[in-house]
């Protein structure tokens, strides 16, 4: 270990971490916004499950780095737009599924409930389904984010790669423990941290399961 | 507009040769040219075997079904004159399931469509209390606990709240006891029937089960399969004369014993009890119980004066103070709402065969007895069976005019 390293090199691991918490949450943000409509879209017409589902289960097939090599020669090296197509494409099986099964969990009797009370489609969308269908909607993105924190070390080979760019940029040149052990424990941390994260922000969301009570 | 904080009577109801078929013109209707008026204020009861058309046909009056023909209209105007989602705010709605939204708090869920009509917070807030105070439950234990915290009559109470919150002139209520067991049935019905009283709404009530019709309707529509309107009455006039084979069989061979359901125990002499509270002299209360001829126990209560059981001469030897467990449990209570057949059968469960009737907050008011049931029934059963022999001979116009 070499601390005089770690205290040279702060800002560029703190930049490293923000970049990798930045690829994370557009991931996220732009996997959940489509997911949400596919949804939406399946709900409406049943018959659309299948093929949606089969698109995004091979999507999720994909091995990463073949992805971004089918995308470098299009958007060039060091492409945030291709590493995002990449990250989004992994969340969107997890995503759609967990929409899916979060809008299936609401009760039809709440449902008919809401309708004979007089709320129309869309306050019944965002007043009652989407709030009943959080915790199972914030289960999978607990999955897709701590994913997505893998993933994005991968695009360290196309340049970019959050706190894994320190390892391969500095070891190529020459090996570096300290910055390999930064680049690990900084990336490994953020998992760790995002998933607890979101255990927390599920308890928050949602004081009315009643599950939480026997478990805490 | 409709009223606010006064409760708003009811409205009348009136369906006008409503058809409701599902499909093309040659499908098979649900409904079938339903054509009944039900008085402001009343309960009218929608009962028959499954696939008559009574869900149906509620679910026409708040558009959640619309009718394929005819209309239907609350007090003279016609549900079609405005949006559905309008509509629905203005009809009280109760189901089964009750159907609460599980992520809100008690307060929350009562107060839906109030906030739904943007009525001031502070308005809301007061009528959110009224609201659980009118069904019993303390605003301040319930308002801020979620749905899962409560049990399934606690459910029930909150579920006609919420349906009473922005005070409609109509409810519609589907099977809304349909999922308590027999008990807690009875308990919720009567204090349904109480609330009622208070309230005055037009109701519109659907159930599978004639006893539950009996009790609850001021007015019974009996439908058959395809939705046909079998008979419209009160409930005595349809057990005094079932219109045809079939109401005649949906109500039960046993009409006679149903007619008890048409009575309550309110409408009894009710027997003063010799009350005991727990530390009283046995000699005292020996005494006492002595001086009256027709009781052979002593009934021992708690400090609210709610039911502990019954005391007989037997723990009453020697003296000292009575105690706690010295009673016999299981005394059977009833209410003043419960109708006769519901008494007389928690009466005959029981070895002392005496039923202690209680109000709401079940403190003792008086007891009833088996004898005192049979006695009521003589008058009524005595009209029955002129109305019996009226449909068997040839008597037909005395008959119907002794069942007015």
């Amino acid at each position: 270990m070499d601390l005089a390293w770690l205290g040279r090199n702060v800002d560029e691991l703190a930049l490293r971490t923000l970049d990798h918490v930045v690829m994370t949450v557009l991931a996220i943000g732009i996997g959940s916004a489509i997911s949400f409509g596919l949804a939406l879209l399946i709900r409406r017409r049943r018959s659309l499950q299948g093929p949606i589902m089969a698109v995004s289960g091979t999507l999720y097939a994909i091995p990463s780095l073949a992805l971004f090599a089918i995308l470098i020669p299009f958007t060039g090296p060091q492409s945030l737009l291709a590493a995002e197509i990449a990250l989004v494409s992994y969340t969107i099986l997890i995503l759609v599924r967990n929409f899916l099964a979060g809008f299936d969990g609401v009760s039809p009797d709440v449902l008919e409930a809401a309708a004979g009370m007089g709320l129309s489609p869309s306050q019944r969308l965002w007043k009652v389904e989407l709030p009943i269908a959080l915790p199972i909607i914030v289960a999978g993105m607990r999955i897709a984010t701590v994913t997505v924190i893998g993933l994005v070390t991968v695009t360290a080979l196309i340049g970019l790669g959050g706190l894994v760019y320190v390892i391969i940029e500095l070891v190529y040149r020459r090996f570096n423990l300290t910055a390999t052990l930064a680049g690990t424990v900084g990336a490994i941390l953020l998992a760790v941290l995002a998933d607890r994260a979101f255990v927390l922000l599920q308890r928050a969301l949602t004081p009315w399961v009643a599950t939480r009570r026997t478990a805490t | 507009m409709m009223g606010v904080m006064q409760d708003a009577a009811g409205a009348v109801v009136a369906f006008e040769h409503v058809t409701k078929r599902y499909g093309g013109p040659d499908a098979p209707s649900a409904v079938t040219d339903l054509t009944l008026t039900i008085p402001a204020g009343e309960i009218c009861v929608l009962v028959g075997p499954s696939g008559c058309g009574k869900t149906t046909s509620m679910k026409m009056v708040n558009r959640l079904i619309e009718p394929t023909s005819g209309r239907i209209t609350i007090g003279g105007d016609d549900v079609m004159s405005l949006p559905a989602v309008e509509l629905r705010r203005r009809i009280g709605y109760v189901i089964q399931q009750v159907g609460l939204f599980p992520h809100l708090t008690i307060g929350d869920n009562v107060s839906v469509v109030p906030r739904l009509l943007r009525w001031k917070p502070n308005r809301v807030r007061e009528r959110t209390e009224e609201l659980l105070e009118l069904v019993g439950l303390e605003p301040g234990d319930y308002r801020s606990r979620y749905p899962y915290e409560l049990s399934g009559g606690e459910r029930q109470r909150v579920g006609v709240a919420r349906a009473l919150a922005a005070d409609p002139p109509v409810m519609l209520m589907d099977e809304p006891f349909g999922a308590v067991d027999p008990i807690r049935r009875e308990r919720l019905q009567n204090e349904f029937l109480r609330l009622q009283e208070q309230v005055r709404k037009t109701i519109i009530f659907v159930t599978h089960d004639v006893d539950e019709a009996i009790k609850m309707g001021d007015r019974i529509a009996i439908l058959q399969r395809g939705g046909i309107l079998a008979q419209y009455d009160t409930p005595s006039a349809i057990l005094a004369n079932p219109a045809s084979e079939f109401v005649e069989r949906f109500v039960g061979a046993d009409r006679g014993l149903k007619r008890l359901s048409l009575a309550r125990v309110r409408d009894l002499e009710h027997i003063e009890p010799v009350v005991v509270h727990a530390g009283e002299d046995r000699a005292e209360v020996r005494k006492r119980l002595d001086r009256v001829d027709d009781l052979a126990y002593a009934l021992l209560v708690d400090e609210a004066g709610r039911p502990l059981g019954w005391i007989d001469q037997h723990d009453l030897r020697g003296s000292g103070p009575i105690d706690h467990g010295a009673a016999t449990p299981g005394a059977p209570t009833v209410e003043p709402e419960s109708t006769l057949r519901d008494a007389l059968s928690a009466m005959l469960s029981s070895s002392v065969q005496l039923g202690v009737v209680v109000d709401g907050r079940d403190r003792v008011v008086g007891l009833v007895s088996v004898d005192a049931i049979s006695e009521a029934l003589r008058a009524p059963v005595r009209a029955a069976d002129g109305q019996l022999h009226a449909v068997d001979g040839a008597a037909r116009a005395a008959g119907e005019t002794a069942a007015g």
